[in-house]
């Protein structure tokens, strides 16, 4: 009787709208038989993507988009609205899962050399959707709307203001006029909340076309390498004799990946809750190290590395550059060997670029070249003295700021060189040569030091000498 | 994997040169009218979001303090208002300058704002230098580059002492260009 309605009931919906017959026939296209969990990369982004469109708009309902007023909201939902804490950080750590994914996604796609013919298209579609993810990923971190978010502005404005001829005209589009104000979050909300998002959707909705289009690439066979003469049709003939339904033969690993992963971003959502709110967003609070979530991290490492005097051209150029690079790819390499076996320099690629972006990231994460402000004064048992010109010259290494940059011991900052056995490499005038001129990256001391004071931090440094046997 | 279209564009509708040459008029219509619509719709919205950034904001002087809370050589943070804030913007609407007395009447106003990325730089008042927090950038009392990545000085508001008030005069925040 009920399986009788039902069918009357779908039969009807089948006949009106044609959609289950359209949606069932796509979820149970053919694919590739052996295409296992290397796969289930791309489903994971698709997920992590639903993941932030969900919680996003469960958070816009609280969230008030005014530069006045984001700040007092974000408190509200971290700190009382109910499930507010777990819903940022769910946010948050599904955006983590959507960047990592996508690597993830194209460093398979990558080695599978899956991007060659006939899916060119599938693989510059990709990549535009991780330039948005990537900028999802920088204004969600500005709508977190504090001191950090603030600062972060001003130096995305620097850096698009590198740009030629409308740099400065780009830099007060980000910032939505010529000073940070009131006009400056509403652009980033409008960019995070509609506009990207819409822009996802359609490229999404194009990258799966096409995977509809040229089908699931097959894992690729050493020593068969893609002829655009012949590729179309074998793979006809593959998935012919050898094709399994999407749905749910091939569909069953994606669910089981994609909910191994919701679990994973709603336990640490739920054990780390959401990032941490900084100040006030009130650009006159000077005393602010703005740094941008781990995801972009590395690239903040790269902008504190790059060549003095290069900067102009590398912030412009570089991006710009990688990413047309990434474009052409497939169609500068569209036939060939597929198999990574036979692709040495795609392995090393990708490994080359794995360990650049994880040193960069433990480097940015360490930031050395930051120097240190809340460095501990020296202890007296380090300083070894307490009067006299050692002494002198040990407040004086605090007092002119050169601990902010170099360590004793353990204290101080890491920009330049550790002065812990300084005295074993450096003869009294060597040292007082560099403290008067500077270099690179110290200043000259010689207006800032009298005489005498120059002498008593000589002397301190002469002292700090490793223990002699 | 679909054949490429091969049907003719009008799905094989039997057609007369008469029907063809209307069928091309009518396209034609059809995309010009669309564009005209799309004009009407698209120039405001543009101007609307775009206007803002052509509209030259009036500058106006803000007083930070007076004269003689100033010791001379000495340099000292001091906040103002920016030039014409929203009504919404909040503590947004705030500026920041690091203000030096040179002398009795001179004074030297610098842009917090690193020259090479932005960020805020912190003054070392026994150091007497500027330190920046992000990648470490260096500037001596005068805004002058003394170590590290800016490509040049610290940028100066203009600044003036009127009846006994200190006063800086808005400005946009600093682009570097170089």
């Amino acid at each position: 009787m009920l399986k009788r309605i039902y069918n009357r009931v779908r039969n009807w919906v089948d006949d009106r709208t044609g959609l289950p017959q359209v949606i069932g026939r796509t979820a149970r296209h053919l694919v590739p038989p052996d295409a296992r969990w290397w796969y289930v990369f791309g489903s994971a982004t698709l997920c992590a993507f639903m993941i932030q469109v969900f919680s996003g708009i469960a958070l816009v309902f609280a969230y008030i988009p005014s530069a006045n007023e984001a700040y007092s909201t974000l408190h509200f939902i971290t700190n009382d609205a109910p499930f507010g804490n777990f819903l940022r950080g769910l946010h948050y750590y599904g955006a983590s899962a959507m960047v990592l994914m996508v690597g993830l996604h194209m460093a398979q796609v990558f080695l599978f050399g899956s991007y060659k013919f006939p899916r060119e298209l599938n693989w510059a579609t990709g990549v535009l959707l991780l330039g948005f993810t990537l900028i999802m990923g920088f204004t969600g971190q500005l709508l977190r709307w504090d001191q950090n978010a603030v600062c972060s502005t001003v130096v995305a404005a620097e850096q698009v203001g590198r740009v030629p001829f409308i740099g400065k005209w780009l830099a007060h589009l980000i910032m939505g006029g010529d000073t940070i104000g009131g006009a400056t979050l509403t652009r980033f909300f409008v960019v995070h909340v509609f506009i990207m998002p819409a822009l996802i959707f359609a490229f999404v909705g194009l990258h799966l076309w096409l995977v509809l289009r040229h089908g699931v690439a097959e894992p690729p066979i050493a020593g068969k390498p893609v002829d655009p003469k012949t590729y179309r049709r074998e793979y006809k003939e593959l998935i012919k004799e050898h094709g399994r339904p999407f749905w749910p033969d091939m569909a069953w690993r994606d669910v089981v990946f994609c909910v191994v992963m919701i679990i994973a971003i709603a336990t640490l959502a739920l054990i780390f809750g959401a990032p941490k709110l900084g100040e006030q967003p009130d650009p006159s609070i000077i005393a602010a190290s703005p740094r941008p979530d781990w995801y972009l991290l590395w690239y903040f490492a790269i902008l504190a590395l790059l060549p003095h005097g290069t900067e102009k051209y590398l912030m412009v150029y570089g991006p710009l550059l990688v990413g047309l690079a990434l474009i052409a790819l497939p169609f500068v390499f569209n036939r060939g060997e597929r198999s990574p076996r036979r692709r040495p320099w795609a392995v090393a690629a990708v490994l080359m670029t794995v360990v650049m972006i994880a040193t960069l990231w433990v480097a940015g994460a360490n930031s050395p070249w930051s120097p240190d402000f809340n460095a501990k004064p020296l202890s007296p048992s380090v300083v070894g003295a307490t009067s006299g010109p050692v002494f002198i010259g040990a407040q004086l290494f605090q007092a002119k700021g050169c601990l902010n940059c170099h360590s004793i011991g353990s204290d101080g900052g890491k920009r330049g060189p550790n002065m812990t056995n300084v005295a074993d490499r450096l003869s009294k005038d060597q040292m007082t040569m560099k403290i008067a001129n500077g270099g690179v990256n110290m200043p000259a001391y010689a207006a800032n030091l009298t005489p005498t004071e120059m002498d008593s931090l000589v002397a301190f440094l002469q002292s700090r000498k490793s223990q002699q046997p | 994997m679909n054949e490429p279209d091969t049907e003719d564009s009008t799905n094989g509708c039997p057609s007369s040169p008469a029907e063809l040459s209307r069928r091309k008029f009518l396209a034609r219509l059809s995309l010009t009218m669309g564009a005209v619509g799309g004009l009407i719709l698209a120039v405001p919205m543009l101007g609307f979001i775009l206007a803002p950034l052509f509209k030259h904001k009036q500058e106006v002087w803000r007083t930070v303090g007076k004269v003689e809370s100033f010791k001379i050589g000495e340099t000292t943070a001091v906040k103002y208002e920016d030039a014409s804030p929203l009504p919404w913007a909040g503590v947004t609407a705030h500026s920041a300058a690091w203000l030096r007395r040179v002398d009795s009447t001179t004074f030297i106003a610098f842009s917090i704002n690193c020259t090479h990325l932005g960020c805020p730089v912190r003054w070392l008042a026994t150091a007497n230098l500027f330190m920046c927090p992000c990648h470490g950038g260096v500037y001596y009392q005068d805004g002058t580059v003394a170590a590290g990545p800016p490509p040049s000085p610290l940028p100066r508001y203009t600044v003036r002492v009127k009846d006994g008030d200190v006063q800086i005069q808005t400005a946009p925040i600093p682009i570097t260009k170089k």
